[in-house]
């Protein structure tokens, strides 16, 4: 790296026609740059994305078609993972395997890593009118200690036995028990994500605290850069608990203690099969675990939704062209559900028999932490009153499709904070349409959004219109065509993480017993692979669009296509090492759209009256 | 065009951005400290009777440890307030004895797992639980395998590990716990030494003073670095440096902050 550096700079003194810049390694695998960093997250991530939704399907087929062979992949899979994919065909272990991996990877190598640290990364300091991130290296090895934990994770496919089976919360005894090493590899990876987004989260919040342009007040920020600020507080202190928990199971994998193993336990196989070793512990609690995961776990949940959110309540705002309604409801909204995001956690654990007090207190809380998300929701709904807004381009359409859905996953929500109503849906698929409401037609749009959004100003052209609405319609279609049987199957008790999607309880196998999956459960698991199917060939118009636009998009017609007032729309385009033509210094609150009197329909935030 | 804020502090905040950080570093710190003092208060309430042992560890040892940390603690600061009044030389002298007593504490701290790691304890077929440092392990004429443990501590399996501090008052006052004990293979029933595995309580001492140990030589790795190698900046830059000395001592006081929670908790009560 040094050695090109120089070599760079002495070729540049030799010939002084040549321009002097880093090298190609300097600018864009180890660059410091808070723009070149958001953009190697947004790859990683979106990659990432792409094998989560691979490892759906296959699950959606090996419930379908319970020890079907895989048609097409079927060979490549049991080349790839052998004898756990036999004949191409998805084993029950496989199929646990692929279960934790898909909930990992779409949480902690996806979804946070697109919406918090490529987001955050290249939107930030932007808006806020910084010339970086405070700490450009530290920001640097966020993304490396990422990488690395994707590749672990990865790597633990391949390993004698495979990667880990227990589910991505990982519950003691289970994922203490199972005899493969992917659980090791599982929290190795783990503790490395957590360093990672304990450097991002440090990062963000000292930038956002210490780098604000002059005039650039707490309430001139853009919610955007509010609700990373909230997000960046709850990695900060959610993680660390989750952290210990890893190391604790850690020590009961390698050092052979006993954290999660409780007194009594009864095992029979395996190499913790001596009874009187845990006898003799003192104690070792598995609700411990899932008190730490949960602690981490469920602030996680707001990691997800905020900072798509905030990308959505940008779009609205300008696309709309009206001020954001409420901007202050908002803001303090948000600080609210950051807050009270830490008193829910043990609404995951209803079923656990921790006591009904302290469900009571945890059901509570709950319920409470929905009021101010809904009132951010209706402010977002109350902005669209009265605005003059551009309906049919991709990003105001996903942004607009996130409201009705992260509607439908909040409100299916409601249920399953409630203890009595939990008793029935714990741990069936009404559960995972519920969370899957909020993440993959929420999150995941919101997210497309910021990229129709953003893109004009990273790359200088727009994306095609056209193929983005198709990609809209077609991933508005089919994920609900995936995810809204899910509620039917839920309710009718068909319980998750099973390889076979219930067959073994549906009344066509057990025609005498009782409660039996009735047939149209059943077949929604083919609908569900159908819509899963066409849900993928619905993204590749997206994936063509996304890199072909980049040579063959229309032009960006100035730095400031959408005609947006906040200041990562007055940086040249792309925006260069620094940022800004001149220190920005801001005079006015970020959502000045269609203000009376003025010129234009928008006036930018450091434009003076 | 620059980062602001790197030495300058900030005027509405009054605080340079590595202070800000490394405020938060610590917040995120405490919530990985607190969770392991969280699990080692539910562990130790769900403990079944009997099991959840006390006084097994050296407090003598424990309190020089505490006495160290402690002295560091204040070198630290006058380091710091050396270097700002200019006296880099003072500085110098100051944060040797910080580092020193880095050192001294992880000697000690290993020497004190040495020792636990050695310990044995034995539950023998006649039912009785005997533990005690292994001084000796060997094949007799017969070619039967023996230990000898020395001070040696035994009561009754069944009373529980947390018996164990009663039977060793009685037998100091007997004089038993002075005798080596001598126990051959036959007799043993089980056998393990007191490591992470022993017992949830040493898994959580170990793991908690580990972890901690860990910061102990990261925080001194780095002002070592500072104090030695990272000097050069005291002349290009000294407000920087002033900066990064600062920076590393609210670092290293958080340290000893852990040490004065892990102290009572796991040695006194």
């Amino acid at each position: 790296m040094e050695a090109t550096q120089t070599q760079a700079q002495r070729q540049s003194v030799h010939e002084t026609h040549h321009e002097q810049g880093p090298g190609f390694l300097r600018q864009y695998i180890f660059s410091t740059d808070h723009k070149i960093i958001g953009l190697q997250y947004a790859v990683t991530a979106l990659c990432f994305l792409l094998i989560g939704f691979f490892l759906m399907c296959l699950m959606s087929w090996s419930k379908a078609y319970d020890m079907a062979a895989v048609p097409v992949l079927g060979p490549l899979l049991e080349t790839l993972l052998g004898n756990a994919a036999a004949e191409g065909k998805i084993s029950p272990d496989l199929y646990n395997s692929f279960g934790a991996m898909h909930g990992t990877i779409m949480v902690f190598l996806a979804i946070v890593p697109m919406v918090f640290a490529a987001f955050g990364n290249y939107i930030v300091p932007l808006q806020i009118g910084a010339v970086d991130m405070a700490f450009p290296r530290i920001n640097m090895a966020s993304y490396q200690f990422y990488f690395l934990g994707g590749v672990v994770m990865l790597t633990s496919f391949f390993i004698p036995n495979g990667a880990a089976q227990a589910g991505w919360t990982s519950y003691s005894p289970l994922a203490t028990v199972i005899e493969t090493d992917g659980q090791t590899f599982w929290l190795i990876g783990m503790v490395l994500l957590i360093t990672s987004s304990l450097l991002g989260a440090v990062n963000f919040i000292a930038t956002i605290i210490q780098l604000r342009a002059p005039g650039m007040t707490w309430m001139r920020m853009p919610w955007f850069v509010w609700v990373q600020f909230v997000t960046a507080f709850l990695l900060l202190l959610a993680f660390p608990p989750l952290e210990v928990a890893a190391l604790m199971q850690l020590m009961d994998k390698l050092v052979g203690t006993s954290f999660f193993l409780p007194t009594g336990m009864a095992l029979t196989s395996g190499e913790f099969a001596t009874a009187e070793s845990a006898a003799a512990s003192g104690g070792g609690s598995a609700l411990l675990y899932q008190h730490l995961f949960w602690f981490l776990g469920h602030p996680e949940v707001y990691v997800l939704i905020l900072p798509a959110m905030g990308i959505v309540a940008e779009v609205i705002s300008n696309h709309a062209r009206r001020p954001l309604w409420g901007y202050r409801t908002l803001v303090y909204s948000v600080l609210a559900v950051g807050f009270l995001s830490f008193i829910v956690w043990a609404h995951h654990m209803y079923l656990t028999g921790m006591g009904t007090f302290i469900s009571a207190f945890f059901q509570t809380t709950t319920i409470i932490i929905s009021i101010p998300s809904v009132v951010i929701l209706t402010c977002l709904f109350i902005t669209l009153w009265g605005g003059s807004i551009r309906i049919n381009t991709p990003p105001m359409l996903f942004a607009l499709a996130f409201l009705p859905m992260f509607g439908i996953g909040g409100l299916t929500g409601l249920p399953l904070a409630f203890n009595f109503a939990d008793l029935h849906l714990h741990d069936t698929y009404y559960v995972i349409a519920h969370f899957h409401y909020v993440v993959a037609p929420g999150t995941i749009f919101g997210l497309m959004a910021g990229i129709y959004f953003w893109y004009p100003k990273v790359t200088g052209r727009l994306m095609n219109d056209y193929w983005g609405k198709v990609h809209f319609w077609a991933s508005l279609l089919f994920m609900n065509i995936v995810f809204m049987p899910m509620f039917y199957q839920g309710m009718k008790g068909m319980i998750r993480r099973q390889h076979d999607g219930g067959a073994g309880y549906s009344s066509a196998r057990n025609p005498d017993g009782i409660g039996g999956l009735d047939d149209t459960v059943m077949e929604f698991n083919t609908v569900i692979l159908m819509g899963a199917l066409m849900l993928g060939l619905a993204q590749i118009p997206f994936i063509l669009n996304f890199f072909l636009s980049l040579k063959y998009g229309e032009k960006a017609a100035s730095d400031n296509p959408w005609r947006a007032t906040t200041l990562d729309w007055q940086t040249p385009t792309p925006p260069p090492h620094g940022n800004f033509r001149q220190p920005p210094e801001v005079v006015r609150g970020p959502y000045d759209y269609s203000l009376p009197g003025a010129k234009e329909d928008f006036v930018p935030q450091n434009q003076p009256a | 065009m620059e980062i602001p804020y790197v030495t300058q502090p900030r005027r509405d905040t009054g605080l340079y951005n590595a202070k800000v950080g490394i405020w938060l570093f610590l917040a995120s710190e405490v919530m990985l400290f607190g969770g392991l003092f969280a699990s080692y208060i539910m562990l130790r309430v769900g403990a079944p009777e009997g099991t959840w042992p006390t006084d097994l560890l050296d407090v003598p040892i424990g309190t020089i440890n505490t006495v160290v940390l402690i002295l560091s603690s204040v070198t630290v600061v006058l380091a710091w307030s050396a270097l700002k009044l200019k006296n880099f030389k003072q500085y110098r002298r100051f944060q040797a004895v910080t580092i020193l007593c880095a050192v001294t504490f992880i000697v000690i701290k290993s020497f004190e797992y040495r020792e636990k790691f050695t310990h044995y304890d034995v539950v023998l077929v006649t039912g009785e639980r005997v533990d005690g440092h292994l001084k000796e392990r060997g094949e007799d004429e017969q070619g039967e395998e023996y230990l000898v443990l020395s001070h040696p501590v035994s009561y009754p399996a069944v009373n529980g590990i947390a018996y164990r501090p009663e039977a060793v008052r009685e037998q100091k006052k007997s004089g038993q716990i002075d005798a080596d004990r001598r126990i051959a293979q036959s007799e043993v029933k089980s056998i393990k030494n007191w490591s992470p595995a022993a017992n949830t309580y040493f898994a959580i001492y170990f793991t908690m003073t580990a972890l901690h140990a860990l910061h102990v030589i990261a925080g001194a790795l780095v002002i070592a670095w500072i104090w030695g190698p990272g000097a050069s900046l005291w002349k290009t830059d000294p407000e920087r440096y002033i900066n990064r000395v600062e920076v590393s001592g609210l670092f290293w006081h958080f340290v000893d902050l852990v040490w004065i929670f892990l102290f009572p908790v796991l040695y006194l009560l």
